[in-house]
C-alpha cells in the first residue's frame, strides 16, 4: 500500500507523541523518588529518643537492636588497634613507632581521639566493654559528630574548659539528632581519621586527605562524586564490621579473577583485580597486559599522588624542635604558600603536592623496626617499615610507594627507638616544655622501656602503599615514563626494562655501533676512492 | 649492449619490501632499545611489532617462492672466483679493471653476494626472526621456558641481530653503487634487467653512460 508523504509524517508524529507520554507515566513520581534504601527511619525509635549525656549511652541504645554489633567490632583492628604480623611479631598502632607523631603509647588521651571507642586514655582501657565502642564516628551523616583532641575519644557532653585553666572552652555535643539520622559509613567517616593520619590533612598517606571527600573524576577516577560515587566501602567491602584492605596485610599481588556477584568470594576485595580481572586492558592496548605479572596496576594508573590541593608530609625533622622565637614564645615557620614548616612542637616539615611516588617490588610483607630493635647510627637510614620483594621471587610486583623521610630521638646508648610523651597537661610532656630527656624517660618509663638517659636523633625512613587517588585511564603513564633512560623505574633492580640505558650490555652496543662505523667508513673510503680514480681517468 | 632479465617481478617486490620494512625495523627497533627518540616510544614499539609481522608474512612468501622457483639454488656458495672477487673490490674496481663475474640468469649473484646473502639468510634472519618472536611473547613462555635467561638475554641476542643486519644493510647499500654505472644495479632491482657487456674478458673500457 502506498502512503502519501504528509500522511506517513503524521503517523510517525502520532507514534512519537504517544511514546513521549507513556515514557513520561513510566518515570518515578516524587514520592518513589525519595525511596529510602533502609527500612529503617532512626528517627523514629523510641530508645533514640532521649538526650544522652555521652558516648556509650549512645551506644548501649545502638546495640538494643544491633546486638552483635559491639562483638563484631571488638574482633577488629580499628578497636584493637593491633596486628600480629606473619613474622610473628606485634604490630598495630597501639604498638608500631613511626616517624610522624612516633608513638601511641604515653600519649593515649590525644591519639585515641581517633580510636573508634570511648575512654581509651593509658594501658588500662577496657577492650571487653562493649558500650565502649563507639557507633557514631562511623555512622555519623550530620557531619555534627565530634571528638576532640586529648579527651580519650570521648566526646564532650557539657561545655568544658580543656586545657584546664586555659580558658578555652569545648562545646557541647547534642547527641540526640546526630543518634537519629544514623546510616551507612560514607567517605567523610572514614575520612574524619584516615584523611588526617599522621596529625593533620594529608600528612601521613599522601593519597588520602580531605580532597578525596568529595573528588572530581581527574583526582580519582572512582570516587568522583559526580560520576562513580565510590564510598570507601565500596571497595573496602565490609560484612559484620570486619572491614578488609588494612596496610598490615597488603594484597600485593592479586592473581585472582574479577569478583562475580553471586560467587563466593575469598581473598581481598580492595585489589584493583578483584573488579577489573588479570587482563583488563582492551585488545588495542593487549600489551598492557603483558605488564601485569610485573608491574601492580598502582604504578600506572597513580602517576602522582597528594594530587587533591592538598601537601602531604614528605620529611619530618624532629631534631631541629623546641626552638624559640624573638619574642620567647614556640617558633613557627611558614612556607610561600602560607603552609606551616616549622613549629617548635615538632621541628622541621618537608611538604609536597602531585609528589611522583617511588617504586620497589613488593611481594606483601612488611619488616618493621620496633621498640627494643637494636639500631645504628649510620649513612643507611633505620627503616621503620620496609617492603619486602624483589624481582626474583616469583611473588612481587612493582608497587608506588610513598617514602616518608624523619630525623627522630632514640637512645644511643641502648640504640632503640625511643617512645617519646609528646602531649599531655604534665611537666614532662615534649609539648609543653621541650625537654627531650624528660619526654623521652616517661615515655620509656610507660611501657616499661629501659631508659638510658641520654637522647640523640636517627634517620629513619617508613614506606607507604600508594593506592588511592586512581586517575582516568588517559592519565596513566606512558611507555616511555618507565621505558627510558632516567626513567621512573630506573632504580628497580633486576628486571630488563626495554628502552632504560641501564640493561644495556655496553659491549654489545660498543661493538655493534663499531661495526655499522666500519661498515660505513669503509663505504665512504671506497667509495671516495672510486670517485677520485674515475676523476682523474677523465 | 645485452641485457638479461634477473630480477622478476615477486622478487622485486619482495626486495624492496624488505628494504623498507628492514629500514623502518632498524629505526623503531633501537629507538625502542632506547638509543634515541623519534617517534615515541610508544609508536616506535607498536610499528616494530606490525613491521615485523609483516616482515614474517614476507619471508612466509619468499621462502614459498625461492623453493617452488628453484631460486634457492642461487645461494648455495662456492668458492670459485671469491678470491677473484674480493681482488676486485680491493685493487680491480679503482683500475677499471673488467669485472671477474658475468651476470646469467642461472647465476645472478656473484660468489660474494652468494655468501653475504646466504649468511643473512641462515645466521641474521633466523637470529632476528627467532629472538623477536620470543621478545614479543615473552609473556607466554616467560614463566616456563624462559624463567633462567630472561628477557635481557632475549634483548641481547635480538639487539646482535640487529645490529649485523645494520652493518650489512650498510655495506649492501653501497656495494649496490658498484655497478658498471653507480645506479646500475639499483636499476635492474627496479625493472628486472641487468645490461650485461658483451664480452667482458676482453673489453678492458665499460661504457659509462
Amino acid at each position: 500500500m502506498q502512503m502519501p508523504m504528509h500522511a506517513a509524517f503524521r503517523t510517525i508524529a502520532v507514534m512519537a507523541a504517544m511514546l513521549m507520554a507513556a515514557a513520561a507515566h513510566g518515570a518515578p513520581d516524587a514520592a518513589s523518588a525519595q525511596l529510602l534504601k533502609s527500612t529503617s527511619d532512626h528517627s523514629k525509635f523510641k530508645v533514640l529518643q532521649q538526650d544522652f549525656q555521652s558516648g556509650p549511652e549512645v551506644t548501649k541504645a545502638c546495640l538494643s537492636c544491633h546486638t552483635e554489633a559491639a562483638r563484631q567490632l571488638q574482633l577488629t583492628q580499628h578497636w584493637k588497634w593491633e596486628f600480629l604480623n606473619p613474622d610473628g611479631r606485634r604490630l598495630g598502632k597501639k604498638n608500631v613507632i613511626n616517624n610522624f607523631c612516633t608513638s601511641v603509647a604515653s600519649n593515649y588521651a590525644y591519639c585515641t581521639t581517633c580510636h573508634i571507642g570511648y575512654g581509651w586514655k593509658d594501658d588500662q582501657f577496657d577492650f571487653t566493654a562493649q558500650e565502649n565502642v563507639d557507633c557514631l564516628i562511623c555512622h555519623d551523616t550530620t557531619g555534627n559528630y565530634r571528638k576532640p583532641s586529648g579527651f580519650a575519644g570521648n566526646v564532650v557532653t557539657r561545655d568544658t574548659e580543656f586545657p584546664p585553666g586555659s580558658g578555652k572552652v569545648v562545646k557541647a555535643l547534642k547527641l540526640r539528632p546526630i543518634a537519629q539520622e544514623v546510616a551507612k559509613t560514607s567517605r567523610d567517616n572514614c575520612g574524619a581519621c584516615h584523611f588526617f593520619g599522621g596529625g593533620g590533612d594529608g600528612v601521613k598517606h599522601g593519597d588520602l586527605d580531605s580532597s578525596l571527600a568529595s573528588p572530581d573524576k581527574a583526582l580519582d577516577v572512582h570516587m568522583d562524586a559526580t560520576g562513580n560515587n565510590f564510598a570507601c566501602a565500596t571497595c573496602h567491602m565490609t560484612e559484620g564490621h570486619q572491614v578488609p584492605g588494612s596496610r598490615y596485610a597488603p594484597t600485593a599481588v592479586d592473581k585472582g579473577g574479577a569478583h562475580l556477584r553471586g560467587k563466593e568470594r575469598t581473598g581481598n576485595p580492595t585489589t584493583c583485580q578483584s573488579c577489573h580481572g588479570q587482563a583488563p586492558h582492551k585488545a588495542n592496548l593487549a600489551k598492557l597486559n603483558d605488564h601485569t605479572d610485573k608491574v601492580a596496576c598502582q604504578t600506572c594508573h597513580i602517576p602522582a599522588y597528594a594530587r587533591g590541593g592538598i601537601a602531604t608530609k614528605m620529611a619530618w625533622d624532629w631534631s631541629t624542635a623546641g626552638r624559640m622565637g624573638p619574642d620567647g614564645k614556640p617558633l613557627v615557620k611558614t612556607d610561600a604558600k602560607g603552609r606551616v614548616i616549622y613549629t617548635a612542637a615538632k621541628g622541621h616539615f618537608v611538604l609536597a603536592e602531585n609528589v611522583v611516588p617511588e617504586y620497589a617490588w613488593f611481594n606483601g610483607k612488611v619488616t618493621y623496626t620496633l621498640l627494643g630493635d637494636r639500631i645504628e647510627k649510620s649513612d643507611q637510614p633505620t627503616r621503620i617499615n620496609h617492603f619486602e620483594g624483589s624481582a626474583s621471587d616469583g611473588k612481587s610486583t612493582i608497587w608506588p610507594v610513598k617514602v616518608f623521610r624523619g630525623k627522630q630521638a632514640y637512645d644511643p646508648v641502648n640504640q632503640t627507638l625511643a617512645v617519646l610523651h609528646m602531649a599531655g597537661n604534665d611537666d614532662t610532656a615534649f609539648w609543653t616544655n621541650f625537654n627531650w630527656e624528660k619526654a623521652v624517660a616517661a615515655g620509656m618509663a610507660s611501657v616499661g622501656a629501659p631508659f638510658s638517659g641520654q637522647v640523640d636523633f636517627v634517620s629513619t625512613e617508613s614506606m607507604w602503599p600508594i593506592t588511592h587517588m586512581v586517575a582516568p585511564a588517559q592519565s596513566a603513564l606512558k611507555c616511555r615514563d618507565c621505558h627510558a633512560s632516567d626513567g621512573r623505574l630506573e632504580k628497580v633492580s633486576g628486571i630488563y626494562i626495554p628502552g632504560r640505558g641501564s640493561d644495556h650490555a655496553t659491549w654489545l652496543d660498543g661493538i655493534g655501533w663499531a661495526l655499522a662505523a666500519l661498515a660505513l667508513f669503509g663505504a665512504l673510503a671506497h667509495g671516495s676512492g672510486r670517485i677520485f680514480v674515475s676523476r682523474r681517468r677523465t | 649492449m645485452a641485457r638479461v632479465y634477473i630480477f622478476k617481478r615477486f622478487e622485486r617486490f619482495w626486495h624492496w619490501a624488505q628494504a623498507a620494512l628492514v629500514v623502518a625495523l632498524l629505526l623503531t627497533g633501537f629507538e625502542v632499545h632506547g638509543s634515541y627518540r623519534l617517534l615515541g616510544w610508544e609508536r616506535a614499539a607498536s610499528l616494530h611489532t606490525s613491521a615485523a609481522w609483516l616482515l614474517i608474512g614476507l619471508w612466509l612468501f619468499a621462502i614459498f617462492w625461492h623453493f617452488t622457483t628453484g631460486e634457492w639454488k642461487q645461494y648455495i656458495p662456492t668458492t670459485e672466483k671469491v678470491f677473484a672477487m674480493l681482488k676486485y673490490y680491493l685493487v680491480g674496481i679503482f683500475s677499471d679493471a673488467p669485472h671477474p663475474f658475468r651476470v646469467t640468469r642461472l647465476s645472478k649473484h656473484n660468489p660474494l653476494q652468494r655468501l653475504a646473502y646466504l649468511l643473512v639468510k641462515v645466521c641474521i634472519n633466523p637470529l632476528i626472526w627467532v629472538s623477536g618472536l620470543l621478545y614479543l611473547y615473552y609473556n607466554e613462555l616467560g614463566a616456563t621456558v624462559f624463567a633462567g635467561p630472561g628477557l635481557g638475554a632475549i634483548a641481547l641476542v635480538h639487539t646482535a641481530a640487529a645490529f649485523l643486519m645494520l652493518a650489512f644493510l650498510i655495506a649492501h647499500a653501497y656495494l649496490a653503487t658498484t655497478g658498471h654505472t653507480p645506479l646500475a644495479h639499483v636499476k635492474a632491482m627496479i625493472t628486472g634487467w641487468e645490461d650485461l657487456d658483451d664480452e667482458p674478458a676482453h673489453e678492458p673500457t665499460r661504457s659509462h653512460t
